[in-house]
This record gives structure tokens, sequence and C-alpha cells, in this order.
């Protein structure tokens, strides 16, 4: 007796509509965002979704991602067994037995011993949700063990286990010829010979059942559940930005527009993809320093407040009616609070860690540009930034006429169209602060022994408006970008070196969409090539700081993939290699400073400087050093808060500099 | 009922430099924000606006570039700007100033019944504080100067409560409509225009009226209508200052020198 398949084509069928709808109920909703042009460099997109989908590049990336490696590979392989298995439910004749022996053989070998590989697997992936959980396993509204997470490993698991016994009882009744090619369906034989011998039948027919409710339940559960990333999450890494998610798209004023995201609606179609594809396996929440220091933000419950809100609000979109939640507002699962939002310090570490490539970031700053453009919302002490940025395009206020007051006692030179090679654009901390100023003057030292022809723009440079882009003032970013394009393209300028990180992000990559396409390089990159081509030659190796420990600049690692130069240069001018922190490269624990964070109190948690200075003492080192002006505050001020007096801060540039003292 | 908010275009007093050689101060080159404290006069009326449907007027006294503060005001939500501007209007003093705006107040109510009129307590580069007295003596209206708190508002009964930041103490005093106020910046946290109102604005209506408008005697308006003369402007010489204590080595014992020092100058109090 085998089993109806006219029972099975109709359990099939409705399966099959349950899962349609509810799949065509969420991604439709897809439709609603706005454009965005993410069908270009097809061939590339092809090779980054083998890379993160196929071969699960990040996802292999954490211990237990392996887990994961060993459930996918296994699902591709078992869709080929459960393509048999329906079909032939549905059709008694059609077996996999009509191939030629020595493939369906391999066939039936594979499938046993990988269905046995996702049983152990889904075993330890409930041992883990249960007995085990990490931390970030868990969110304001997913837990490690929430039902549907152990209700899906259960249907799998049962899944495993109905395939077990229904080839099992097969086998016994001698009906399988391929004994020898399904070793651990064998053993199940034997125990169901054993304990059933006079009901065989019976046996298959339950277990064969059971297989089937098991499959057609994981359809119907699919599409409802988190578990939806199985379907999402290979068109969303195909779909993911290419290359770094360094810079935000500009905005088109015009009159009776509307700025940034209010509502689910705002976001573009892959921002909502996007939430459909989190998997919620809480990599962004570990990395993400807000989280790690107990603020309300989590980048990982700020996607799922998207998706809750697109769920929530999407079809009252469709039909021309208002949103009823906002997605920045009280307190809520669809949506997120505005210190969630204004605690993102944009150091990118949620978009560096996704299995899924979802983009965090760029979703932040639209919120903020809505609070800032629409609204006029954001915290206080942004008042006085904005306003300065605007009257003096310096974040203190302070008078543009004291730009060059960094360099009283050494002589700068104005930069000379046609003549001079490098525009060292100082920064507004390299101008204005105390501490900063210092690192301009070794920048001029360095740039002077190497002989290299540069100037400044002097009194005429202007703030590059990292911050304000950041924090989502984009229409006063937008001028202040023009004016400095128009500037650097009038004076003539074929390179340019910062010693800021931010600078060098916002002329390199954000300037670029206003058309300005020339050479710009951190000063950790330039020192590190004059260095390797002798044209700079310290007079002595620099001892003196004792040992050195480097900490990477979100905004030159992360978001710029700038990490060896800077460790290339130490090793240079100190004769070895720097010490890393625990948290190194591309994992590097931001200061707690980028995305305008620099400007705004820190009310909530621990702070961020500390957690991260804290981390550096661990290693017991003579001088953090730094290649960033907003990284050089924060760990001092970090320093000087755990009073630990014995370690110092440097900038790349400093250390460098003191190797050229006679 | 309208409020009217008297504002100037003043030069960045921070990055004011005065000439050496002629004593005047070096305007070239050096950006004009909206006087500080006439931003917080300017909320306050927006505040008033917001709460109880008063409409909102700013005018200012300037040359046609003054027409960019105004629209400033614009982008910050007032209903409508008017640019008080003409040759004969310059060179003035507080004066002749007054003079100049009492008029255009007296023109707007024959439109409107003017209910306030708020100034910033005084501008950044003047530093007279008469102005808005001034209006207030000619226009006959009560004036409640340095309010750094609005205490309450009765449209109905038409009357204003207000609180005086005065020296080393406030005041609670009540005025009826119409009023002349002038703010000091404790009184409120100006607000930041949003993109739409500043796309608005840019090509909103900034009426200018002139003399012909005014009508005024040019004998009490512009130079000649000023009495007052500047006979010379100058930096004053800035003492040196001094380095007090090792603060290197020993940073608390040159802090606590350096607040005895301030205390026996009577600089800061405990």
């Amino acid at each position: 007796m085998s089993p109806n398949p006219m029972l099975f084509g109709a359990l099939l069928l409705a399966s099959l509509f349950v899962f349609c709808a509810g799949c065509y109920r969420r991604l439709s909703l897809i439709s609603l965002g706005q454009p965005d042009e993410r069908f270009d460099s097809t061939g590339e997109r092809l090779r980054q979704m083998f890379l993160h989908a196929f071969a699960q590049k990040q996802v292999v990336g954490k211990f237990f991602g392996l887990n994961h490696a060993v459930i996918f590979w296994s699902f591709l392989v078992l869709l080929l067994a459960n393509g048999d298995f329906v079909l032939h439910g549905l059709f008694p004749s059609f077996s996999l037995a009509l191939l030629p022996a020595p493939l369906h053989h391999a066939l039936l070998f594979a499938f046993d011993l990988v269905s046995l590989l996702t049983l152990a697997a889904v075993l330890f992936a409930f041992a883990r949700r249960l007995f085990f959980p990490h931390p970030s396993m868990s969110s304001a509204y997913v837990k490690a063990r929430s039902v549907e997470g152990l209700l899906i490993l259960s249907f799998i698991a049962l899944l495993m286990l109905a395939y077990f016994g229904l080839h099992g009882a097969e086998l016994a009744m001698g009906k399988e010829q391929g004994a020898a090619y399904l070793p651990v369906s064998a053993l199940a034989a034997k125990l169901v010979a054993a304990n059933f011998p006079a009901s065989l039948e019976s046996v298959f027919l339950f277990c064969w059942w059971l297989h089937a409710a098991a499959l057609l339940g994981f359809l119907c559960l699919l599409p409802q559940s988190k578990h939806m990333h199985i379907l999402t999450a290979i068109p969303n890494i195909f779909f993911g930005a290419l290359g770094k998610s360094n810079t935000q798209p500009r905005e088109r004023f015009v009159k009776g527009g509307s700025y940034g995201a209010a509502t689910v609606g705002d976001f573009t179609w892959k921002d909502l993809l996007d939430g459909f594809a989190c998997t919620e396996c809480g990599r962004c929440q570990d990395a993400c320093p807000a989280a790690c220091t107990g603020k309300s933000l989590n980048p990982r419950q700020v996607i799922h407040a998207i998706k809750t809100n697109l769920l929530e609000n999407g079809p009252r979109l469709r039909k021309g009616m208002p949103a009823t939640a906002p997605l920045v507002g009280p307190e809520g699962e669809a949506t997120s609070t505005a210190e969630t939002v204004w605690s993102c310090t944009t150091c990118g570490s949620c978009m560096s860690v996704c299995p899924v490539l979802i983009e965090h970031m760029p979703k932040m700053v639209k919120m903020r540009r809505h609070l800032v453009q629409m609204e006029s919302s954001f915290p206080e002490e942004l008042l006085a930034f904005f306003e300065n940025m605007e009257g003096r395009s310096n974040p203190w206020g302070i008078a543009p006429s004291e730009r060059t007051k960094w360099h009283p006692t050494i002589d700068v030179k104005p930069f000379e169209a046609g003549k001079t090679e490098y525009l060292f654009y100082v920064g507004c901390a390299g101008a204005f602060d105390s501490r900063q100023k210092q690192v301009s003057v070794a920048m001029a030292t360095i740039l002077d022994a190497a002989g290299l022809s540069w100037g400044t723009l002097g009194k005429d440079e202007k703030c590059c408006g990292d911050s304000l882009r950041r924090l989502g003032n984009e229409f006063v970013f937008e001028q202040m970008a023009r004016d400095n394009v128009r500037l650097l393209q009038e004076s003539v300028v074929k390179k340019i070196v910062t010693q800021c990180p931010h600078c060098f992000t916002t002329l390199k990559n954000d300037y670029r969409q206003y058309g300005l396409d020339l050479e710009v390089i951190h000063h950790t990159e330039l020192i590190s090539r004059l260095l390797a081509d002798k044209r700079l030659k310290l007079n002595k190796q620099v001892t003196d700081l004792g040992s050195v420990i480097f900490h990477d600049s979100c905004y030159l690692g992360r978001h710029n993939e700038i990490y060896d130069a800077p460790r290339e240069a130490l090793q240079m001018a100190t004769g070895k290699a720097p010490g890393e922190f625990g948290r190194s490269g591309k994992e590097s624990f931001c200061c707690g400073a980028g995305g305008g964070r620099m400007w705004q109190e820190e009310q909530e948690g621990e702070r961020i400087n500390l957690n991260r200075v804290k981390e550096a003492l661990e290693k017991k080192p003579d001088t953090i050093c730094v290649s960033c002006p907003y990284c050089m505050t924060m760990m001092e001020d970090g320093l000087k808060d755990l009073q630990a007096g014995g370690t110092r801060v440097r900038d790349l540039a400093e250390v460098v500099a003191e190797g050229l003292r006679a | 009922m309208l409020i009217v908010v008297c504002i100037k275009q003043v030069p960045d007093t921070t990055q004011v430099q005065i000439d050496p050689v002629t004593n005047t101060l070096v305007r070239d080159g050096i950006p004009f924000i909206v006087n500080p404290y006439d931003t917080h006069a300017l909320e306050a009326a927006l505040q008033l606006k917001d709460r109880f449907g008063f409409r909102v007027a700013a005018i200012s006294m300037g040359p046609p570039n003054a027409e960019a503060t105004l629209r400033k005001a614009l982008s910050l939500g007032v209903d409508k700007a008017i640019l008080l501007s003409d040759r004969v209007f310059g060179g003035a003093d507080t004066l002749a100033t007054s003079n100049v705006l009492t008029r255009a107040i007296q023109l707007l109510n024959k439109q409107e019944e003017v209910g306030l009129v708020l100034c910033g307590k005084q501008t950044i580069d003047g530093d007279t504080a008469q102005v808005g007295p001034g209006i207030a003596t000619r226009l006959g209206y009560t004036q409640l100067t340095l309010v750094d708190r609005v205490e309450r508002v009765d449209s109905l009964s038409r009357k204003i409560r207000v609180r005086r930041k005065l020296e080393g103490r406030h005041e609670i005093v009540e005025a009826p409509f119409p009023a002349m106020i002038t703010v000091v910046r404790e009184l409120n946290q100006p607000r930041y225009p949003t993109v739409p109102m500043r796309l608005d604005s840019a090509d909103a209506e900034v009426t200018v009226w002139n003399n012909e408008v005014l009508k005024l005697d040019v004998a009490t308006i512009g130079l000649k209508g000023s009495p007052t003369w500047v006979s010379r402007i100058f930096s004053p010489e800035r003492e040196k200052g001094e380095v007090v204590g090792d603060g290197l080595n020993d940073p608390v014992a040159a802090a606590n020198l350096l607040i005895d020092k301030l205390l026996s100058k009577d600089l800061i109090a405990v």
C-alpha cells in the first residue's frame, strides 16, 4: 500500500496556497518602497551572491556560524530529496531509481548522510537556544528561546527523523534495494524491524505522512516567520550595496518635497527587503557600540521595527491611508525612539558583520533626515552645532579668521594652482582643537622633511560637513559640499591629504556625488608610502613611546578598508609591529564620536570611549596610537576619566615626527 | 492681532576687527547674522503665534542686503516681512532709527491692530539698548524690558504678564496691550528652520518700504536726524595674562592658586 496521491496532492495544493498567500502578503509590501537602482553590475552581484550566500563567507566568520553553514548546504542537497519525495507522492511511478544506478546510489548516499548532519546541527542549535544562549540572541521582542525559533527547529528535526523512519521501514520490508548506500537508514531499519516486526507497512505509512506533514507545515510557517530569510536572504545579498556603504544618497530639494523617512513608505524597496531578510541572528547587536554600552539603540531592533511597522502600516499605506505608527516615536515594537536614532555613531560595525548584507546605517540617517529637516527635532546640543556650521563653517563657531593660527611659528605656504602638488586639508579639529593642532604641526614637519610640495587653503578652508551629513542635515551639507567642491575645482587641486578620516571619507566618497573626483589620501597612507619609498628618512627609531597599541578609526578602517598602512608606518617608525586591541581591524570598536555623536551628550549607559579605553588598558600599552581627531579626544578623555596617567595618546603623525627629531 | 518683531542685520562681531588706522570696523568679508537677541524675540513671537494664533510681522531697517535677515525670519514662520530701506535712512543713530521703526509700526497698525512689539534687548554691534524703549515712547506703548519669561498671556482681557531679569533680582510685571517688550537670551531657545520652510521663504515676498511710503521728515531720520556722533572707536588694550602656578607638575595646587587669585580680585564668588 502506498500513500494516497490524491490526498497528498490536495494537502500540497492547500499548503502551496498558504505559502504563496503568505509570501505575497509580505513581499508585495516591498513594492511600497521608493525606487533604488540595484539592477546594475549583474556579474559583480552574482559574485557577491555566491560568496555571501552560497559560500556563507560572513556566516562562518563566527564559530557557531559553521552550524548554520551545515544546515544551509544540507538544505540545498535535501531540496533534491524533497523534490523526489513530492513527485513520488504525486506520481507513484516516479522514482530516482529511474536514474542511472551510480548516480542514484550517490544521491541516496548523500541524502542519508546529509540528513544525519542536519539532524546533528539542529540538535546543536536546539541545545544552544535552550542551554547556552548567547546574550545577543535575544532582543527586546525576539528571544533566544522563542516558540517560533524552537518550532522551526522541531520541524526540521521531525523531517529528518521521518526520513530515516520511512526509509528504514522500506529497507526492513525489502522494498528499497540500496541498503549499502543508506547506512543511517539501515540502522533505522534494524530498529524498526526489531521493534515493529509485524507492522512495517504501518510504520512506513506513518513516517511517510509525518514527513509530508513536517514538510508542508514548514512550507506554511515559512513566510509567517523570520525563517522567511530562507527566501529573501539570497536576493537581499544579490541586491546588496556593491562596495562599501560609506556614504548616503543625495536628496533632491524642491518646493513641496518631503525629506528623509517619516513612514515606512519613505524607505526604498531595498530598505524594506532588508527587514524581511533579517534572520535576527544578533551579530549586529553584539558589535554595535551603542548596544554594547547599554543604550536604547540596537541595530537589529531597528530593522525589526521597520519590518513590524511595514506589516502594520503597509496595507494602510497601499490604500492611501496615513500610517498609524511613525518610524520614530514612543517605544514600541514598530517604532524606534528618538534616543535610539540619535545614538548611532555610524561606525558601520553592524553592516560589516551582517551575514545577509543589511544596510542599517543609511536607514538611521534617513530617519535623522526627517527629524532634522521636516520637524526640526533633534537633541538641543545640536542647535548650536548646526548654527555654527552654517554661520562659521566649523563646529565650534570659532571665527574663520582663526583657521591659520595652528602654525604661529612655522611657515605654511598657501596652495597655488599648478605649482603645489598636495593640498593639506587641515580640517576643523586640526585648525582649532588645541590638541589636534599639535598633530597638524607634526604633519607639516613630515611633509617638509619628505620634501613634498604642499600648501593649505588657509582661511578659505571650510568644514567638509561630515557630521552634518551623518546627522541628517543634508540641506546644509549640500550647500557646504557645493561650496567646497567649487573651491577645490577653482583652486585646481589634484591631490589632497587629510589628517582626519572624516574629512577623508567626505572628500573622497561623498563629494564624488557632487562631481569631485580627485586623489584623496589619508595621512596614514601617505606617511606609510613615504617611509616605504625612503622619501621620508627618520633620524632615529622611535623608542621613547614605549609599547604602542593601534586603534582603528571606523571611517579609516571599516568604511574605507585602510588597515595596513598605519600599522606598516608604525612598524617602520618604531621597529616593531604595534600591539592590537582585543577588537581590532574590521572588528574595531568605535571611540563613540562618529556620526555627529561628538557634538552630543552621552547620557544613556556606559560611555563608549571608556569601554574602548578599558579594552586598551587590558594590554597595558604606554601609548595608544590613533589616526583621527575624534578618536584622539575620546581616548584622551577616557584616560583622564579612568585616571590612567601612565598611558598617552599619539596620532600616527606625531609618532613618526618623533623620529625626525635630531 | 499682529505681533511686530523688530530685527536687525549685524556683522558677526566675533569676526569683526577694528582698522587700527581709521578706527572703524573692518566689515569687508565679514558675514552678517541676525542680531542674536532678536532671534529670541522672534522665537517668543512665533510661540505666541503657535499658542494663540496671532499673526507675526518682522520688520528691519537696513540696506537692501538686509533682506537676507528677513528671509531667515520667513523661514522660521513669520507671516510677513517688511524691509525699511532708503538711502535717506542711512547713518541713523538710535533716535532716527526709532522714528523710522515707529512710523512703520503705525502703518502696520492701520492694516491690522498691533498688540505687541518685540525687540531684542540690544544689538551686538551698537549695544545701546535704546531702540526698543525709543519705539515704545514714540508709540505710547507700555514698555517691558529685559524679559526672561512670559508668565501669562490673556488674549481676552488683552494683558501680558512677564518676568524681567534685573541685577540680582527678578520682577514680575503685567501690562495691557499694546506693549513693547525687549527680551534677553534666557527667554527661550530659538527654533531651527525646517527645509520646506527654508525653500518656501526663498521666494516669499519681502515688502520694501522706502520714505515715499513712510513719509517721514528727512530732518528726523538718517544721518540728519541723528544727534549722536561716534568720535572714535578702538579696541581696548588687553592686559597681558600671567601664568599661575605650575599646572604641568602640580595641577591641583595651580588650580587652587588661580581660584584664590580670582576670589581676591572679586572676579568670582563662592
